[in-house]
């Protein structure tokens, strides 16, 4: 699960590249490639940081598992 | 006093003061080879992200991105889209590896490859090849120092001579700080950077042409063709730069420097935290591209694209501000240097001379041997430097396409059992041997893909067929129980 939201920027920086290099339209007064590339590299961390939230969360779950048994 | 004067004396001052505050950082505690290398793996995120960070903004950030998107244009674009992918990728690998460093006292790459295949040939060939691979990034770094000493005295300071009385005072530097002085030097250069990339990047479009709007769109009247692939190259296409990103994020902490400095961390989580913000940082390396594009407008014509930025500064500003503008260029191009220089020599003496040449040496004679070694990388770097005259980007690209060869023994290392000493010594050989010889050869890219990436394909392909022909004893880390321990003391609090 946490692979997959790390999965989405490869996809959006990379292996999409053909449909995304272009000119026009512009954005923000930026070619259309350089202001994805910009986009992307702020929407990165929030890929990651969804990332951060899965695996936290499972590792909660797996340390509670594992120490319920235990005295607190 | 001359403009060329103004602008040298600025940089001399922010070489010093940068220089100052590394050698204090550095001076204050004893330094054994764990202090030096790893500075005690006491660093919180706040170090940690900065001695990462030294190794991002480097002189390719600021003088290699403008100039290829000068001469090459839309190719670069590869740059800004392979390092947020780099941290995505460390999301997952850098804390295994951290843990299982703390675990068993790791320093170096090679000292991973050494625990987990047992075998010093092959640490010491990691080792080897580390270094051979470092070199072109540090030439790189060398180059740039050079450039901005050439363009900041107004032509009156020759390239060469600046590249070698740069590289003694980062030899000097590196020998007295380590890699406490290195991190806070990198506080005042990324300041500095982050400073004159948002700068310089919003004012040239404003003065030149009214903002970024009219800049674009008279370049896209000009030049349409530069904006988007191949740009201004003819081989450089989408499955070059597929490749070159795919590359590259996955080399990224490939290079000894950057698997080292997790090290540094105090705990794993820090470098999952880094990597979330870390991508945020590499916002400066599309402005750079804007200036790049910018000097094509206004200073067409040059023969050395990585030259770009600072002409076009110079032209614009005043002699005091091309001074700051050096000075926070010449911090970038020093704090990456040292931390390569670093690296390589705590490889070639830990891991090449120790084991292979010289088995009987105390930790105390290592640091020695260590700190002389210094002095004959940087010799090597400079030599390399003076003679050769390829791009900056060419420079980087020729590193990763080594580096990223350690990738398969390390990532299969981590997540795969059975994967053979035999398996990862022959795909390592594989890789570098298809590196060489396209390198050489003079295909890369072939068929219109970065021949590093092929070379990795092919180092991946022996490393898992060698592996299943001969299985060797498989080693495990038992990194479940680092993690579990960690967990039950995170569950105790």
């Amino acid at each position: 699960m946490a692979l997959l939201f790390a999965a989405v920027p490869f996809v959006a920086m990379c292996f999409t590249v053909p449909l995304w290099d272009r000119i026009y339209p512009m954005v923000l007064g930026l070619p259309f490639n350089l202001f994805w590339l910009m986009l992307w590299t702020l929407l990165t961390p929030v890929c990651l940081w969804m990332a951060y939230r899965v695996e936290v969360s499972r590792n909660a779950k797996q340390s509670n598992s594992e120490s319920g048994d235990e005295p607190q | 006093m001359t403009a060329g004067m103004v602008a040298m004396l600025i940089i001399c001052a922010i070489v010093g003061v940068g220089s100052l505050a590394g050698f204090y950082a550095g001076s204050r505690r004893t330094m054994d080879l764990e202090q030096w290398a790893v500075a005690g793996r006491g660093f919180g995120v706040v170090f940690v992200w900065l001695l990462m960070a030294g190794e991002i903004y480097t002189t390719f950030t600021f003088l290699g991105a403008s100039g290829w998107a000068y001469s090459r244009g839309g190719p670069a674009l590869y740059l800004i889209a392979y390092m947020p992918l780099a941290y995505a990728i460390s999301f997952f690998i850098l804390p295994p590896i951290w843990e299982i460093g703390r675990k068993y006292h790791l320093q170096t790459q090679p000292d991973f490859f050494q625990l987990r295949y047992g075998d010093k040939r092959l640490s010491a060939l990691v080792a080897l090849i580390g270094v051979i691979f470092i070199i072109p990034y540090l030439q790189l770094q060398l180059v740039g120092l050079g450039i901005i000493v050439e363009i900041a005295s107004f032509d009156k300071i020759h390239r060469a001579p600046a590249m070698v009385g740069a590289s003694i005072l980062v030899a000097g530097f590196v020998l007295l700080s380590g890699v406490r002085g290195v991190a806070w030097v990198s506080v005042i250069k990324d300041f500095l950077l982050l400073f004159a990339a948002l700068f310089i990047a919003f004012a040239i479009p404003h003065i030149y042409f009214g903002g970024f709007g009219p800049m674009f769109a008279q370049l896209a009247h000009a030049k349409p063709s530069h904006l988007v692939m191949p740009g201004a190259t003819t081989n450089l296409g989408h499955s070059w730069y597929a490749s070159s990103v795919l590359l590259s994020a996955l080399g990224f902490f490939m290079w000894p420097q950057s698997f080292g400095a997790s090290f540094t961390a105090r705990n794993s989580d820090i470098l999952r935290r880094n990597a979330i913000v870390l991508p945020i940082y590499n916002i400066t390396l599309p402005l750079m591209f804007i200036v790049g594009y910018a000097a094509l407008l206004v200073v067409p014509g040059l023969r050395d694209g990585d030259l770009s930025l600072l002409t076009v500064v110079r032209k614009t500003f005043p002699p005091w501000f091309l001074g700051i503008i050096g000075g926070a260029g010449a911090l970038t191009a020093m704090v990456p240097a040292s931390i390569q220089i670093l690296t390589a020599a705590t490889l070639l003496a830990k891991n090449l001379i120790r084991p292979v040449i010289a088995p009987g040496m105390n930790d105390t004679q290592v640091a020695v041997v260590a700190k002389t070694t210094v002095i004959f990388i940087t010799t090597a770097a400079v030599i390399s430097a003076v003679f050769s005259h390829t791009t900056l980007v060419s420079l980087l690209l020729l590193g990763y396409s080594g580096v990223t060869q350690f990738l398969p023994g390390v990532v299969l290392g981590l997540f795969w059992k059975k994967v053979a000493t035999s398996g990862v010594f022959a795909g390592l050989v594989t890789g570098i041997a298809v590196v060489a010889i396209m390198g050489l050869s003079g295909h890369d890219p072939f068929v219109g893909v970065n021949a590093g990436f092929i070379a990795l394909c092919c180092n991946c392909v022996v490393v898992i067929a060698v592996s299943k022909v001969f299985p060797s004893s498989p080693f495990s880390f038992n990194v479940d129980s680092a993690t579990s321990s960690k967990k039950a003391a995170l569950a105790a609090k």
